[in-house]
């Protein structure tokens, strides 16, 4: 009954080099990943980094490897990762490693601008709002793309990014695939250039890592897929006002 | 070549060969089945235009659809420049043509 009541969490100390440090918490009903860094934080080891800002879910700063997969770690219920009461607490992969559970997450907002994924308008601020019409279809694409909360769990995930650091990722093109679907964007053959450049979005391999573990249950790879279509296609001939 | 321009040549290549591959697995089948010897081969491409056409669109495909990917593998899995990547890739693209070639005519 003891055990059962009881954690045992592994969690990474120091940066690209460091040790695993052991602790044991009190199993509660209802307790996420996040509350459990804050436990040991807290009561153990106040000397322990971390990153989290909102705790629902939103701003997505929380992000950590959890026994081996990215997680959000504020939504991550402990009984549904636990491996026989045991949890292994580690960094973001694919990014470096700053202090104990913090990376580094340069590389990943660099992908977004390398990637061309800034919103350029075509009017003014002096111009009436610009209409979009929601059932159309380049914005139904979009629709399904948006409400990315920037966490990295993709990138963290994406075994492409693993093998070609300069690979632009699964976030930053998924948010291409937005910016090529959204009429009010004015350059469109630019964007869609950089998201074709070298270790652009035709390095994907459709592994589906990306989809398989975003929290928002986003698809990038299904962003990407359309961007390859594009290939053929062009991006020109997507949009109306092009 | 441009990365997109690179994609759709592979795309299309591959979908060139797919069929191709096929009908080449089951040549070899049936070719086997009465024994194999230069005689039995030769008789079947000499003067054969058909053939000839078929293996020559052969090589040409998998010439142009090999050497992309392989492009793709040296920068995940070597450290090395874009400059050193297309160049083993354009020398891939060339043996895979002489080499595929020369059979096509040596058994024309």
């Amino acid at each position: 009954m003891e055990k059962a009541n009881s954690l045992r969490i592994r969690v990474w100390r120091g940066g690209e080099s460091g040790y695993w440090a052991e602790y044991a918490l009190i199993a509660r009903d209802n307790q996420t990943v996040l509350d459990v860094v804050t436990e040991i934080q807290r009561k153990h080891e106040p000397s322990l980094a971390y990153r989290f800002a909102c705790r629902v879910g939103v701003c997505g700063s929380c992000a950590m490897t959890v026994n081996g997969q990215p997680r959000w770690t504020c939504r991550t219920h402990v009984k549904n990762v636990a491996n026989d009461g045991q949890l292994t607490i580690e960094p973001l992969r694919n990014l470096p490693r700053i202090k104990d559970l913090v990376c580094d997450l340069e590389p990943f907002i660099d992908t977004w601008q390398r990637a061309g994924a800034i919103f350029q308008g075509r009017s003014s601020r002096s111009d009436p709002p610009q209409k979009v019409d929601p059932g159309s279809n380049p914005r139904k694409q979009a629709d399904s793309a948006l409400q990315c909360i920037n966490c990295a769990v993709c990138y963290s995930a994406c075994d492409v990014v693993h093998w070609n650091r300069r690979y632009l990722g699964p976030a930053a093109l998924n948010r291409v695939w937005t910016l090529l679907n959204d009429e009010r964007h004015s350059e469109q053959e630019k964007t869609f250039s950089k998201a074709f450049s070298r270790d652009g979005c035709s390095s994907c391999h459709s592994h589906g890592n990306c989809a398989r573990f975003c929290p928002v249950e986003l698809s990038p790879a299904s962003s990407i897929a359309g961007l390859k279509g594009m290939a053929f296609s062009g991006s020109r001939s997507r949009l109306v006002n092009e | 070549m441009s990365e997109q321009a690179l994609f759709v040549v592979q795309r299309i290549s591959a979908a060139i060969l797919a069929p191709m591959v096929l009908v080449h697995l089951g040549l070899i089948l049936v070719a086997v089945e009465g024994g194999l010897s230069a005689e039995e081969i030769l008789s079947r491409t000499r003067d054969n235009a058909g053939w000839a056409l078929f293996y020559g669109l052969f090589v040409v495909s998998a010439a142009v659809h090999a050497p992309i990917g392989v492009r793709n593998i040296l920068r995940e899995w070597t450290r090395l420049g874009w400059k050193a990547i297309d160049g083993l890739a354009m020398v891939t693209c060339i043996l895979l043509l002489v080499l595929g070639m020369s059979a096509v005519i040596a058994v024309f």
